[in-house]
């Protein structure tokens, strides 16, 4: 072999050599707990605007994220959770971090409520991704009681807008804060389930789970 | 679209751990690390959505390591291992960095230093690394390969 290796070849020597010294075994480790205390001191200091933590549910996982007002988010799995979270960074705010304490309120009432031993959610909601009359349907919604269903067309009335039946239904497609906010509860006039953004399936479950 | 912060940590955060190291050893580094990520959160919003975020981290940190190493400077009575009161709640301390090396790396010319850590470690382009130390892309590539050499001969000695 040359004694003059070719450049290319020490280039990459000493950069893999580099990595090496100044990375460590525990960096993965470490890289998390340091990402976690980001976390905690962006919330000490006023600087987390948005912040999230996923949860195990019988419907899989469940993104949830609140900005400083409350409750902001609640999304389903098939919404792909990366895709959720880039959406509140451009209509919320980009300062979002995953700070799962925030969050504990609302994920222990989501516990309760699908282990049957919760029937109202008390927690504070920030409406701020419905506007106008979509807004006012959530308003409305929050209204409907556990094990009790409306259609969309006595939504529509009660929101202000008998005629706007459809705009109620696309309200309820769009709400943000599922679950929480129980759109599963509007069913169609004629006595089916209608659409969900969480699946057919599970609307169907929630609204058994909750007769039963 | 403007993405998520907590991803620009998950995607940087390792990069900027290991300049951070390099211009500052291993325990320095931590707090150097949180200082750049805390700066950067709190501008990130008004960033242009086009910019180079890891070169825009990589300068954020080389701030907050000069600024660390000023404060050291100015204050030579504090102990050499500072006492860490946060105990619970700092990461686990990352062990020593290849000694020999480093000491090649610190005692290197500034240019040449600063070329190799912000081009391998930060694994920055050399356009970025050429703002970063105020030269020109052809000069950082110069310091980068002289610097090579220099490393170069610390390693072929040990191999041998």
């Amino acid at each position: 072999m040359s004694t003059h290796a070719d450049p290319d070849k020490n280039e990459r020597a000493v950069a893999r050599r580099m990595l090496d010294a100044f990375s460590n075994d525990d960096d993965v480790a470490s890289a998390a707990a340091l990402h976690a205390q980001l976390a905690e001191r962006a919330e000490r200091e006023g600087l987390l605007d948005v912040a999230y933590r996923t949860i195990d549910s019988p419907f899989g996982a469940l993104l949830l994220a609140a900005s400083r007002a409350g409750l902001v988010r609640v999304a389903f799995a098939r919404e792909g959770h990366a895709a959720v979270l880039e959406r509140l960074a451009s209509e919320v705010s980009p300062r979002i971090l995953r700070a799962p304490q925030r969050l504990d309120a609302a994920a222990r009432q989501l516990d309760e409520y699908f282990a049957r031993r919760r029937k109202r959610f008390e927690l504070p909601l920030d409406l701020q991704l419905a506007r106008g009359f979509r807004r006012a349907v959530l308003v409305r919604l929050q209204r409907i009681a556990y094990g009790v269903t409306t259609s969309y067309a006595q939504l529509a009335r009660a929101a202000g807008k008998p005629a706007a039946v459809r705009a109620a239904g696309s309200a309820c497609s769009h709400n943000p804060l599922p679950l929480v906010v129980p759109c599963h509860r509007v069913v169609r006039s004629d006595g089916t389930f209608g659409e969900y953004l969480g699946g057919h399936e599970m609307k169907r479950a929630l609204l058994e789970m909750e007769r039963a | 679209m403007r993405r998520p912060f907590d991803e620009i940590v998950s995607e940087h955060g390792p990069a900027v751990m290991r300049v951070c190291r390099a211009l500052l050893g291993a325990f320095d580094a931590q707090d150097a690390w949180s200082e750049t990520f805390m700066a950067a959160l709190k501008a990130y919003p008004r960033l242009r959505e086009d910019s180079n975020v890891r070169g825009w981290l990589v300068t954020i940190a080389q701030r907050k390591a000069i600024d660390q190493l000023r404060t050291a400077a100015r204050a030579p009575a504090a102990s050499a291992e500072p006492e860490r009161i946060d105990g619970a709640q700092v990461a686990a301390a990352p062990a020593q960095p290849d000694r020999a090396l480093r000491r090649v790396l610190d005692a290197l010319p500034p240019m040449q230093r600063g070329a190799l850590i912000h081009r391998y470690l930060g694994d920055l382009p050399y356009a970025d690394v050429a703002l970063l130390l105020g030269c020109s892309e052809a000069a950082a590539r110069r310091s980068a390969s002289d610097g090579i050499a220099s490393l170069r001969k610390v390693i072929r000695k040990e191999d041998t």
